[in-house]
């Protein structure tokens, strides 16, 4: 409607008065004061990607918390035999996943040998036999899950879904006359077999799964020791040479059964294990929390003595400033790589502090130096305004007026700056570790690099060893810049209104 | 200009106390080392050993060592020898028969990623808060916080291991004929450049969004659209100019920065530069190699950044301009 045009008068009776007796000035407010931090808040949730990040963060460390909960070993566990195995885990395997099945091609001997150790696996006591080929396929036992043969060049070659927990087979293994009984009667108890026939090969043979001399057309000829009678051995003594020295016995043994016999349940590792055996579930659960307890540790010490020294710098200022600025310039110099490898030359080879410790130290020495840049040149700015001439008109001295009446003012910028330490503290950790010139790989404690240490040398065949580690690294790293991103933002009041 | 001299001046003056004092340091805790593992070598001939120990100077006070070690720098640069690493050839040969390497993979990675980086920038700074900005930004952050080895594994798995397309480490020198720059040590680059490239190339396009975005909302922006110039034309003649300004000295930055290269990268892919030797010097306790890749490092982080503070005086014309009138 243009102001030109002419309006019907409103009639007078049409109005009517809002309130007459009503004081409505002096009314308190009915909303909530928002302050500084829940400002930041209501900002920081509007921001979509930080929100998510903080889940991620918040989901890697209850992982971190809960995830030794859900296996059955514990951190120092490690199986030498079951080492570099993939995930394995009945619930999974509903849905397809840790079913610990690889797929490989392989020749006609390699085949033979790998289904041999499910021929042997159905061996009965009674009838002294195994059972055929065709019928062994269904065996639990069986490494070789499904297969399908290809003729190339005159030569056969199978592709097959191999188990790899059941791919281990047999091993020779020596055990005492009191193992051997206990083994006999948990036998029996359980239904399950342990002890295999010993084969008739010499003492020095370390193969348990070569059982048989000739394998043709899926008929296998055993390779089992028998007696003069005829009769298949199931152990060799073992010649001591003391006296009083109790009966020891070469046994062949099924390395699964026998795992659960020692452990009582089934081999199960959520997502595989390592190149020494570990649970990597349980190791990586370890190392997020000696990695985050590090950076934590860095980023509170690095936030203490930054903001202590920016705000003696910055308050000050003139030749203490002047000083100090030339003090941390030459630190801020300081390669950190030169710096943590002397740390950890001096202090932890000489044994006189743990890796950890070190480690700790290095990263302080030259660390605060950002924060105390950033709390200086916020006390630059704030110290000159009129509400601290106001505060210390009032008589408030030189320390009240730092952290009580400036720092606050500051704390947005640092805050940020301090979570933004701690990507960059579990970068350099991984890369020292990962360089091996630190070790924070223990029996019971291990870090996110040294599990990347531990896996480097089968990226090819073993990837999944890698994988894990690097996964969390990388996901720690982008959730901490994009969350420290996301408070900066938050933190920054100038910034307020102008996303909508 | 007589600002600037005496500016840089003042600024090399500071670098080389600096220098000094980090040299000094380092000299004194790396001799302060308890070497018994060194003698433990030499277990059988400890007199051979004490000989060597004693014509090295080994047995002279720290200071004294300092001062020796400093004036055959200075009189003849000579950097010590090397003990382990190359048995008895001087630290500056193990050092510059180990540059070239380092050198070339990361000058490619930076001749890669520099302009990709920058046109990424840019296109995500002209369409600012729009689907393809947010996007491109959130895939930034994400390039940007992953660490370098995380790609080596995987170009290494999925290139190399899975499709057979390249090399998974670099080529020996021997394979390659002989030279740097043959096709087959070329090929065998090609991965550890795009391990170091993707990270480089998030940085710089995160730096150029954030410069320029800051230009384009200036208000001589505005002012040059006013005067009738179209929005490319002010983009380009102003807005870039302007934004040029601080990502120019980062790049120069960086290419001093190529001479250290990444330690990791080349560890990972068997590339026998700098990186490598430093860790085996640490795990061998080659004291000098040790000693003189330290101050390598620290030479170069210094040098990068005094030419990034040098470089903005360079590249800004306010600052020269200014300087004229005198």
């Amino acid at each position: 409607m243009s102001p030109n045009e002419y309006r019907e008068p409103i009639e007078k009776g049409a109005f009517e008065f809002a309130q007459l007796d009503k004081n409505i000035h002096d009314l308190k407010f009915e909303t909530k004061p928002i302050g500084y931090f829940k400002d930041a808040w209501i900002r920081f949730r509007k921001n979509k990607s930080s929100v998510v990040a903080a889940i991620i963060i918040i989901v890697i460390v209850l992982f971190g918390l809960l995830a030794p909960l859900f296996s059955n070993h514990a951190v120092y566990e490690s199986d030498i035999t079951y080492k570099k195995k993939t995930a394995r885990s009945f619930l999974l395997s509903k849905i397809g996943l840790g079913t610990a099945i690889t797929h490989k091609t392989v020749n006609q001997n390699e085949f033979n040998y790998i289904y041999g150790i499910g021929v042997a696996a159905t061996f009965n006591k009674e009838t002294d036999k195994n059972a055929s080929f065709d019928i062994a396929a269904a065996n639990k036992y069986n490494p070789v899950k499904s297969y399908s043969a290809t003729v190339d060049a005159g030569k056969t070659y199978y592709n097959v879904d191999v188990e790899v927990y059941y791919q281990e087979g047999f091993q020779f293994k020596q055990i005492t006359q009191k193992e051997y009984d206990a083994i006999i009667a948990w036998e029996k108890e359980s239904g399950l077999t342990i002890i295999y026939p010993v084969l008739d090969v010499p003492l020095s043979e370390n193969d348990a799964n070569m059982w048989y001399t000739e394998a043709k057309n899926g008929v296998y000829v055993d390779n089992y020791k028998r007696d003069k009678n005829g009769d298949i051995l199931y152990e060799t003594p073992i010649a001591s040479s003391e006296k009083d020295a109790p009966k020891q016995y070469r046994v062949r043994i099924l390395y699964y059964n026998y795992y659960i016999y020692q452990n009582g349940n089934e081999p199960q590792y959520i997502l595989g294990t390592d190149t020494q055996g570990y649970d990597i579930m349980v190791r990586l659960a370890y190392g997020i929390r000696l990695s985050l307890l590090l950076s934590v540790f860095v980023s509170i010490i690095n936030f203490i003595i930054g903001a202590i020294y920016g705000a003696v710098e910055g308050y000050y200022g003139g030749w203490i400033d002047l000083i100090m600025e030339r003090i941390s310039d030459i630190l801020n110099e300081v390669p950190f790589l030169v710096v943590a490898t002397l740390f950890q030359l001096h202090l932890v080879r000489t044994g006189k502090v743990s890796a950890f410790t070190a480690l700790l130290f290095a990263f302080v020495l030259t660390g605060w130096l950002g924060t105390a840049y950033r709390v200086r040149t916020q006390f630059y700015r704030f110290k000159g305004q009129e509400y601290v001439l106001a505060a210390r008109t009032l008589g408030a001295g030189d320390a009240r007026i730092m952290f009580k009446h400036i720092f606050p003012n500051a704390i947005g910028t640092i805050i940020t700056s301090s979570v933004l330490v701690i990507p960059g503290v579990i970068f350099s950790e991984s890369f020292l570790s990962y360089l091996g010139i630190v070790n924070l790989q223990g029996k019971n404690t291990t870090s996110l690099g040294a599990m990347l240490a531990n896996g480097q040398g089968s990226l090819m065949n073993f990837p999944h060893i890698i994988f894990w580690p690097s996964l969390v690294i990388s996901l720690l790293m982008i959730s901490f810049n994009l969350f420290g991103n996301g408070l900066r933002d938050a933190f920054n009041p100038s910034l307020r209104g102008t996303e909508e | 200009m007589n600002d600037m001299i005496l500016y840089i001046l003042k600024r090399i003056l500071l670098m080389l106390l600096t220098f000094v004092i980090i040299f000094t340091i380092c000299f004194v805790l790396i001799k302060a080392l308890d070497n018994s593992r060194e003698d433990a070598m030499y277990a059988d001939q400890a007199a051979v050993e004490e000989a060597r120990r004693e014509a090295l100077g080994y047995n002279k006070p720290i200071l004294e060592q300092l001062r020796i070690y400093a004036k055959n720098i200075i009189t003849k640069w000579d950097w010590g020898t090397s003990w382990k690493i190359d048995r008895l050839s001087t630290v500056n040969d193990v050092i510059f028969s180990r540059l070239l390497p380092t050198v070339l993979v990361n000058t490619y990675s930076l001749i890669f990623s520099v302009p990709i980086g920058i046109l990424i920038g840019i296109y995500s700074a002209l369409k600012k808060n729009k689907w393809q900005d947010y996007t491109l930004s959130t895939l930034t952050m994400v390039f940007y916080s992953v660490p370098s080895y995380v790609y080596a594994f995987i170009v290494q798995y999925f290139i190399a291991y899975k499709l057979g397309l390249l090399p998974i480490i670099q080529a020996s020198l021997r394979e390659a004929g002989g030279s740097y720059f043959t096709w087959i040590m070329f090929r065998s680059q090609i991965l550890p450049v795009l391990a170091l490239s993707f990270g480089s190339i998030a940085g710089l396009t995160r730096f150029t969004r954030a410069e320029l975005t800051e230009t384009l909302t200036s208000d001589y922006m505005l002012l040059a659209r006013t005067k009738g110039l179209s929005k490319s034309q002010a983009t380009r003649r102003h807005a870039l100019r302007n934004a040029m300004v601080p990502i120019l000295p980062a790049i120069i930055g960086s290419f001093v920065g190529v001479l250290g290269g990444s330690i990791i990268i080349e560890q990972i892919f068997a590339i026998p530069g700098i990186g490598p030797i430093y860790v085996k010097a640490i795990s061998l306790l080659d004291y000098d190699v040790f000693m003189a890749v330290g101050m390598f490092y620290t030479f170069i982080g210094l040098a990068a950044s005094i030419l990034i503070d040098l470089s903005y005086g360079f590249i800004d014309p306010r600052i020269r301009m200014g300087a004229k009138k005198q």
